[in-house]
């Protein structure tokens, strides 16, 4: 089982080669239809190289990123995510995320028969940053429930 | 661009978006599923026999896709009039930069989804890396079977691209004589009027002092609906003029009264006009010191 997290660590990172195929696919699944993420011509004649990612399939991305590796089980509350450079085509993301806090997750501690089986569920504030070969793809802060079979964690501060 | 653009900007805030806007489809397992895969999410709460919906597909469950002319670009009112100064300003370009969501209660397949949207904020104008503008945010709360299952705050930078549009000239000025003044009063007025012969009773545009029908230089000018369709229209790509940024459509509009008049096409990509395409005017603040009747799609299919 993997040691309950707590303040300062350090998640393991994610690589996500981005490839045209998950630019588009995103776009389309997220129903985000702006040409930019799928048209290189289109987006060439709006200024920019190539296609590139939504902010859909990066706010995606960054929710994969903190179950993965928090999971399973784990709930997201909260994203709040900024975009700084463009994800092109052929480049590669790597997210990696520190836990900021914890905390006791008050507001569901009526929702429990629904969330969990567990009252005392424990709320992490994880803060992501993505980057590329250009430099900051992304900025965030994660607010996510921690599963319940995690051991007890020490209180938080 | 000015800071009295930005005071023109700033009425928008608090007025809506979308008001019981209507999710196309209810929460389903397909949606999850090629959400899934495409961001390769292999979350055991997304699939199987009771899933959960991946919370970060909070806003693709609000978005209106191909729905109707320009996508989920186009919505009615205030959010329209907003991007249409925006875009007369001079920025045509747009990014999204900020998504903030706060997920409140899952959802689950058959969830009905239904939002109300309001513009939150419009920033003064920006200088950014990417062109100068002006940031917009909204603020969305999503219901599933009415019941509030999430906020949703989304800022967006509306810009002229850097080293295109920047630092562009104003638009040329109507030329006003003694024969045309009375129109570009009306529109000062925000009336849009042609004029009627008062011997034949034939409409005319643009304004002359006589009518080329019967002859008679009596007239009454008479205020035009605004409805109209496209009776043939140009896309220009090339050669650039300074005051404009292309692609940009140029519309020959046949408005509901018979008469045709010359204006563009806002509010939609120029390749998506058509002949035949109904369009609504909308008197368009381009600067301080000029208001120009241009039109739009008339179609308000997408929420």
């Amino acid at each position: 089982m993997t040691p309950a997290p707590s303040p300062g660590d350090v998640l393991p990172s994610l690589t996500v080669p981005i490839t045209r195929t998950l630019i588009v696919a995103g776009a389309i699944a997220s129903r985000d239809y702006q040409d930019v993420h799928h048209d290189a011509e289109a987006a060439r004649a709006k200024g920019a190289p190539d296609i590139f990612m939504n902010i859909l399939t990066t706010n995606g991305l960054v929710g994969r990123y903190i179950t993965d590796r928090l999971g399973p089980g784990a709930v997201l509350r909260k994203v709040a995510i900024r975009l700084g450079v463009p994800n092109y085509p052929g480049d590669t993301l790597l997210l990696t995320g520190t836990i900021n806090s914890i905390c006791a997750d008050e507001r569901h501690a009526e929702d429990v028969d629904r969330l969990s089986e567990d009252a005392l569920r424990l709320l992490a504030e994880v803060a992501v940053v993505g980057t590329n070969s250009l430099g900051r793809h992304v900025t965030g802060t994660v607010v996510v429930a921690l599963p319940t079979a995690q051991p007890p964690l020490r209180e938080s501060p | 661009m000015r800071d009295d653009l930005h005071d023109l900007l700033k009425t928008y805030e608090g007025r809506p978006v979308a008001v019981s806007g209507r999710g196309p489809d209810p929460v389903n397992s397909p949606m999850i599923r090629h959400w899934c895969e495409a961001m390769g999410d292999t979350d055991p709460a997304y699939t199987g026999p009771d899933p959960v919906a991946p919370p970060t597909m909070l806003q693709a469950w609000t978005l209106a896709g191909l729905g109707g002319p320009g996508g989920a670009q186009v919505r009615p009112g205030p959010y329209r009039e907003l991007m249409a100064l925006l875009e007369a300003a001079g920025c045509t370009a747009i990014v999204a930069t900020d998504c903030e969501q706060e997920y409140l209660r899952p959802l689950r397949p058959g969830d009905v989804i239904t939002f109300d949207s309001v513009i939150a904020s419009v920033s003064p104008r920006k200088t950014t890396r990417l062109g100068t503008g002006h940031f917009v945010t909204t603020r969305t709360e999503i219901r599933a079977n009415g019941e509030l299952a999430g906020t949703h705050l989304f800022r967006f930078l509306k810009y002229a691209p850097a080293g295109r549009a920047g630092d562009r000239p104003a638009r040329p000025r109507p030329v006003i004589n003694r024969d045309n003044a009375g129109f570009w009063e009306g529109v000062a007025a925000r009336e849009l009027l042609i004029q009627r012969c008062d011997a034949c009773g034939r409409p005319r545009f643009p304004w002359l002092p006589g009518c080329g029908d019967c002859g008679s230089p009596d007239w009454t000018a008479v205020p035009a609906s605004g409805a109209g369709t496209v009776f043939s229209y140009v896309v220009m790509h090339h050669p650039p003029f300074p005051a404009f940024e292309p692609p940009y459509a140029v519309g020959l509009i046949e408005l509901a009264e018979g008469v045709r008049m010359i204006s563009n096409i806002v509010g939609v990509e120029p390749e998506r006009v058509r002949v035949g395409m109904p369009v609504v005017l909308e008197f368009v603040r381009v600067d301080d010191d000029l208001v120009l009747p241009l039109f739009r799609p008339a179609d308000e299919g997408a929420v």
